[in-house]
């Protein structure tokens, strides 16, 4: 198949980027590994700060996709990628071979797996589950326990696999914090009588109306938020959690009880950006995600010619800063194929 | 609670362990409070499973307890344990067998050091060589002794005389392990199994056909952190976590703790002892207080052997409770006797005696 361009990973990035350089009047092919498309959003029940359902933003990322000049392809597996002196072949493990002027990675990122902080036990203690676990819980409206009871008493861990130098991760995911205080606010919307203890390190509310939402979760809601890291959760005989933590701004240890643990998971440059960028040649940076030729000039560009970046394959960001960087990466592209 | 959880991380922290001729260094204190322990590591592992260990009367203390105390210098511990591979070197071994905790960790501190900053290990040789005139090389395969025998838990399990069930009941015993602070937690790619979910003696245990418990302050000190307890002013400290320890496992009923070190070993002992003298609480079932050995006596009871040849009496708490429960047969007035039969005196105020 030959286009214009090739857009690899149908995530909000991928989906953005391949529909508006369909708009332009480019032919593109919308390349995506898994059978749905959307990404990580399919997975979100509620998106901060208004709080609008993550499906409204699937429907227009979806009617992006009702364009002539866009083919997307669901179910593809890379396995080899190369420029040639003519422009880049890609091919499937099919065997299908995909032809292009230039190609747009928007692999986007993984989710941390909390396995991995094993000092809280997820995948082990029942009640141990993670913030993209809660979404689901929100979205088959059931908070209940393994044991089929209501939570009284949530704790939410910020930075698991953030800003963590024992897991390899020096950088602030950015997203944590403020998932974290939205989920905090729907849990006690769910359940009034609930207590809610956030545990954080750095409370980080860069973004447009993130801190107003700190400021409700607190004053509304009566979220506790705890300045100290879990060291540890364990499981009583009850099934209930036991989970450690210092108190850094009192200067003293804690020791509680909960029925249930959220452990909001970091970011990680996704293994499919790990594959693409092994079969391109494409460099990253410390924190292993793509590094960019130039952090204030030139986000969107590899240091490949005819490659761009759009999206968090780059950096954590948010779905705000996804489509807009995806949106500079179509000027890039249009700009590329006009030279 | 999810076993398969438990299976993965497993998984990520499985460890070479040679199989045969072990330089086998020992430990200071377990010679001294529970020296069946050793003695049947030896037994056990050239008697049974026909494994050539090998060690060397002139091998000292690793001096640890003094390091972990401010007292010995790391220059000094470190040519100490130089001097341990340089005897091995001698005698033509390669792998060495560590019984200590204390020790283990010592030495595998040591061994990263000396990868990380290579200009130490050049002024150990150095020191070494100016103080003995000996050389040594560093170890191709390390374990701790509970790493052999988790090695060989299946052969030691195919032997088995008794199993670690309730005779009467036809249940697993409810056991609680406790690897020690130093055995995984500073290198937990050290430790079968890491140091959050170790797998060392719940292995065994479980092989062994008992049921592991995983409690609230399974990660906890066992009470002795070095100067909790040799800081005299501290002891309170120690007895307190010891104290949080234990009622924390209590409602689960255990029948016995395995410990895998020393210290660890002797303050769950003895601070059962001196807890029950304090305030009256004892941790057990019926009033009794929890029986706490070494892997080594575990698998010694497994295997058939006499508990006081085992040297179970040593214990301050005795462990004629978990000997009726796995139905093994034994005679009181025999504890305390020598080998030839002559009448040792009979230590005052044993607990569940």
């Amino acid at each position: 198949m030959n286009s214009d361009v090739i857009v690899v990973g149908a995530g909000v990035a991928g989906m953005e980027t391949a529909g508006r350089l369909a708009e332009a009047g480019l032919k593109v092919i919308l390349l995506e590994k898994n059978e749905v498309t959307g990404g990580h959003v399919t997975n979100w029940y509620h998106l901060f700060p208004d709080r609008r359902p993550g499906s409204e933003v699937l429907q227009y990322l979806e009617s992006l996709k009702v364009n002539g000049n866009l083919d997307l392809l669901k179910g593809i597996n890379l396995e080899d990628a190369r420029k040639d002196k003519n422009g880049f072949i890609l091919r499937s493990s099919d065997g299908d071979i995909f032809y292009s002027k230039a190609v747009v990675v928007a692999t986007g990122f993984d989710l941390f797996k909390s396995e991995r902080k094993e000092e809280y036990g997820y995948g082990i203690y029942d009640n141990v589950i993670t913030s993209a676990d809660l979404e689901r819980k929100f979205r088959e409206g059931d908070l209940r326990t393994t044991g089929g009871k209501l939570p009284e008493r949530i704790g939410m861990v910020h930075c698991v696999g953030s800003r963590d130098e024992k897991s390899g991760n020096l950088y602030c995911s950015k997203l944590c914090c403020v998932t974290a205080v939205k989920q905090a606010i729907e849990i006690k919307e769910h359940l009034p009588e609930s207590r809610v203890f956030c545990f954080y390190m750095d409370i980080r509310m860069a973004g447009a109306m993130y801190e107003e939402l700190y400021m409700e979760a607190q004053e509304k809601y009566g979220i506790s938020f705890i300045r100290g890291k879990v060291s540890e959760a364990g499981e009583s005989i009850d099934n209930s959690l036991i989970i450690k933590v210092e108190d850094t701004l009192a200067g003293r240890p804690l020791k509680m009880e909960l029925d249930m643990l959220v452990l909001m998971a970091g970011m990680e440059i996704s293994r499919g950006s790990q594959s693409i960028g092994s079969m391109l040649g494409l460099e990253t940076g410390e924190n292993r995600f793509f590094r960019v030729r130039d952090y204030h000039i030139g986000s969107n560009l590899s240091n490949i010619d005819g490659v761009f970046y759009a999206g968090s394959c780059t950096a954590p960001m948010n779905i705000t800063d996804t489509i807009s960087h995806a949106r500079a990466a179509v000027t890039e592209v249009i700009g590329y194929l006009k030279q | 609670m999810k076993q398969e959880g438990k299976k993965k991380i497993w998984a990520d922290y499985q460890k070479e362990i040679a199989d045969d001729h072990f330089f086998y260094v020992r430990s200071c204190i377990r010679q001294s409070f529970f020296p069946g322990s050793e003695q049947f590591f030896l037994h056990m592992m050239r008697n049974i499973l026909g494994k050539d260990v090998f060690e060397n009367p002139s091998h000292t203390t690793c001096t640890g307890i003094g390091y972990h105390s401010d007292i010995v210098p790391s220059q000094t511990i470190m040519t100490v344990v130089a001097r341990h591979f340089a005897l091995m070197k001698e005698a033509g071994y390669k792998n060495i067998a560590i019984s200590c905790v204390t020790s283990f960790g010592i030495y595998t501190e040591i061994l990263e050091t000396w990868k990380h900053i290579p200009e130490e290990l050049e002024k150990t040789r150095e020191y070494l060589f100016k103080a003995t005139g000996r050389e040594f090389d560093i170890p191709e395969n390390m374990a701790h002794t509970s790493d052999i025998i988790y090695k060989f838990r299946d052969e030691i399990a195919a032997r088995a005389k008794n199993r670690l069930v309730n005779k009467k009941t036809g249940e697993p015993l409810k056991i609680v392990e406790h690897i020690g602070c130093h055995y995984a937690k500073m290198f937990p790619k050290s430790g079968v199994g890491g140091a959050e979910f170790p797998r060392v003696l719940s292995g065994m245990a479980e092989t062994w056909g008992g049921q592991v418990i995983d409690y609230p302050e399974r990660r906890h000190c066992c009470g002795f952190g070095f100067r909790q307890y040799l800081v005299q002013a501290n002891r309170g400290y120690s007895v307190s976590n010891t104290a949080k320890k234990f009622a924390s496992m209590q409602p689960y009923e255990p029948d016995v703790v395995i410990t895998n070190c020393p210290g660890c070993n002797m303050f769950m002992d003895r601070w059962q002892y001196t807890i029950k003298e304090m305030e009256g609480t004892t941790y057990g079932i019926n009033g009794e207080s929890i029986p706490v050995l070494t892997y080594e006596e575990l698998a010694g009871l497994v295997l058939g052997y006499n508990p006081w040849d085992l040297g179970l009496q040593y214990h301050m708490v005795q462990s004629e409770p978990l000997l009726d429960k796995l139905g093994i047969e034994y005679d009181s007035s025999d504890k305390f006797k020598t080998g030839d039969g002559r009448q040792m005196p009979v230590p005052k105020n044993l607990i569940n005696a």
